[in-house]
């Protein structure tokens, strides 16, 4: 037993070296490949791989390594800003709910079903068709159908854990409501929190790509996994490298994130192997 | 009795529901801050004084209070009135109708595929849990769950369509050969996740006590697994796959994007495009209503797999 969970310790050290080296590649994107991603040059349109672009170029003759990184930093960095809000909002909201009760929790979980009587695509789809596009509106849809999640599972385990023997004794220790919740409620449900907001990152990369794909999105020029992608689509036959190096980028970074939120679930929730 | 009772709670949920779901359709196209007249004149390309325009919203009634327009909106969708589309001046619910058996076609084929493939092999890998078959299926399915869907339908169209020859690129009908490829591409990424909860459900059964007691009195382990584990499972596998048609739904979107399959999702992502408020509308009430309607009948065939749920007593 030992023996296994330390191997699961390895395995989680290994991939968030991964994980932080990706992020510090795509955030220090210049450092890497000199090119500016937006950069049109006519004499190097649809190079294919090799020499001075490792990754090609695109039809405007765009490198594609240093559109790939920079894309890299909208789709990477717009998803887990996406699952730090739902996971923030919908925990806090489910905290709340769980412990106060009352008008406010029938309100709030009333709201949560409706949001979720919504397949989550369609809600984003209304969403972003009543707001427009843009990488932080396609953000803000998403985000108002995933909230539900982590208010459900929030609120059930408070509710669990209300009337636990711990919380009764930090109450006759004289424990007000935001320091039991915060200090003893919180830390009890922040493990199958974080697993889901960890497996949720890879998904919730997927459907921001799909939604930039469908340019409700973030917006072309701009160097971003799906748009990049849809830009390419007819090219893939005769320049294949121009869709096979996003959808490269977004396969291996969803792969990461995924292996990720496995290996988190292994270490905090034995269990459910 | 009861199950009528419950039954009648059921659709009293059903329509608060749903007209829950209108106002909040009616309201964001609000929000969009863009109207029939508006469209009018920015398709047409003429401009209309303050005047004209005045004239033109009280002729639509666009001067009333929202409300008031919600209502008269209300009234006209439940007599089957979608509105006219702003591009083609067509009425809305009557090009809903004819798209939308497309959609089901694709919807029912990609469900299909995916309970044919991820039953079994969910079953077989929690069969040989720990297995080489086992690891495979969990690579090929975590393999699966990381494509996006639309990169997915890109190299499937490749491959099969462009390279192979064997399906049409684009779907120029909606026959089963060009739904082909569309459905695999939701299938597949469907599957995956599919896979993967059918062997933790079946696993979960394989680890009950009942399963030795089984064993122990001679029983088959074939017998054990058809007759009491697939049967104890049953009920969480049909809400697990509810669950995934409901992704479905969405997904349709943008795999009939791709293939340019003329179903409703396609008609919703053009007319997202071209800001055609009353299809989105309408696009969004019909996946509400689908939705609420595949949950409904879960919850029936749930109650009829499991005895536990009928009789109202402990669910797991």
């Amino acid at each position: 037993m030992k023996q296994h969970l330390s191997g699961v310790r390895l395995r989680l050290a290994v991939l968030l070296a991964v994980t932080l080296l990706l992020l510090l590649a795509v955030a220090c994107a210049r450092m890497i490949c000199p090119f500016d991603p937006d950069a049109h040059n006519y004499a190097a349109v649809l190079q294919p791989p090799g020499g001075a672009h490792p990754l090609g170029t695109d039809r405007y003759g765009r490198d594609l390594l240093a559109r790939v990184l920079a894309g890299g930093q909208v789709s990477i960095f717009s998803a887990l800003a996406l699952v730090g809000i739902t996971t923030l909002a919908g925990t806090a909201a489910g905290l709340l709910c769980g412990w106060f009760g009352g008008a406010a929790d029938t309100a709030l979980m009333r709201l949560a079903d409706l949001c979720l009587a919504f397949p989550g695509l369609v809600l984003a789809l209304a969403l972003t068709a009543a707001l427009g596009g843009g990488t932080f509106h396609a953000v803000l849809a998403l985000a108002v159908a995933g909230w539900p999640k982590y208010a459900r599972l929030a609120r059930t385990r408070t509710l669990a854990l209300r009337d636990a023997p711990f919380v009764d004794a930090a109450r006759m220790a004289g424990g007000g409501s935001v320091q039991i919740l915060s200090r003893h409620l919180l830390p009890n449900l922040l493990g199958p929190v974080l697993v889901t907001a960890a497996l949720d990152v890879g998904t919730m990369m997927m459907e921001l790509a799909g939604l930039s794909f469908l340019g409700l999105g973030a917006q072309p020029p701009a160097a971003e996994w799906g748009s990049m992608m849809s830009d390419g689509r007819s090219m893939l036959q005769s320049y294949p490298w121009v869709v096979l190096a996003p959808g490269g980028a977004i396969f291996v970074t969803v792969s990461l994130f995924h292996l990720l939120g496995d290996t988190l679930r292994d270490l905090l929730d034995p269990g459910s192997r | 009795m009861a199950l009528l009772r419950r039954m009648g709670g059921r659709l009293l949920q059903l329509v608060l529901l749903l007209a829950a779901a209108s106002v909040l359709s009616f309201w964001l196209m609000q929000l969009a801050g863009s109207d029939a007249v508006q469209q009018q004149m920015e398709a047409t390309g003429t401009v209309l004084s303050q005047q004209a325009l005045d004239a033109a919203r009280a002729e639509l009634g666009l001067d009333r209070p929202v409300w008031v327009q919600y209502l008269s909106w209300l009234g006209g969708v439940l007599q089957g009135d979608l509105g006219t589309s702003y591009l083609s001046g067509q009425p809305v619910a009557a090009t809903f109708a004819a798209r939308l058996p497309a959609t089901l076609l694709l919807a029912g084929l990609a469900l299909a595929m995916t309970v044919a493939v991820s039953l079994p092999l969910g079953i077989l890998a929690a069969v040989y849990h720990g297995r080489p078959v086992d690891w495979l299926l969990r690579a090929a399915g975590f393999v699966g769950g990381s494509l996006p869907g639309f990169f997915l339908a890109l190299l499937l169209m490749d491959l099969f369509a462009i390279r192979l020859r064997l399906f049409p690129v684009i779907a120029a009908d909606t026959s089963l050969k060009s739904a082909f490829l569309p459905a695999l591409t939701l299938a597949i990424a469907m599957s995956a996740k599919y896979l993967r909860q059918v062997r933790a459900a079946v696993l979960e059964q394989l680890s009950q006590p009942y399963l030795q007691g089984a064993a122990a009195r001679g029983v088959p382990f074939r017998v054990t697994l058809w007759a009491s584990v697939l049967r104890s499972a049953a009920a969480t596998l049909v809400t697990l796959l509810a669950l995934s048609a409901g992704s479905l739904l969405g997904g349709t979107a943008i795999v009939e994007s791709i293939f340019l399959w003329d179903g409703v999702g396609k008609l919703a992502v053009d007319a997202i495009n071209m800001r055609d408020y009353p299809v989105i509308q309408a696009y969004v009430l019909w996946m509400v209503l689908l939705y609420a309607l595949l949950n409904l009948v879960t919850d029936l065939i749930c109650r009829r797999l499991d005895p536990r749920i009928r009789l109202g007593g402990q669910t797991r």
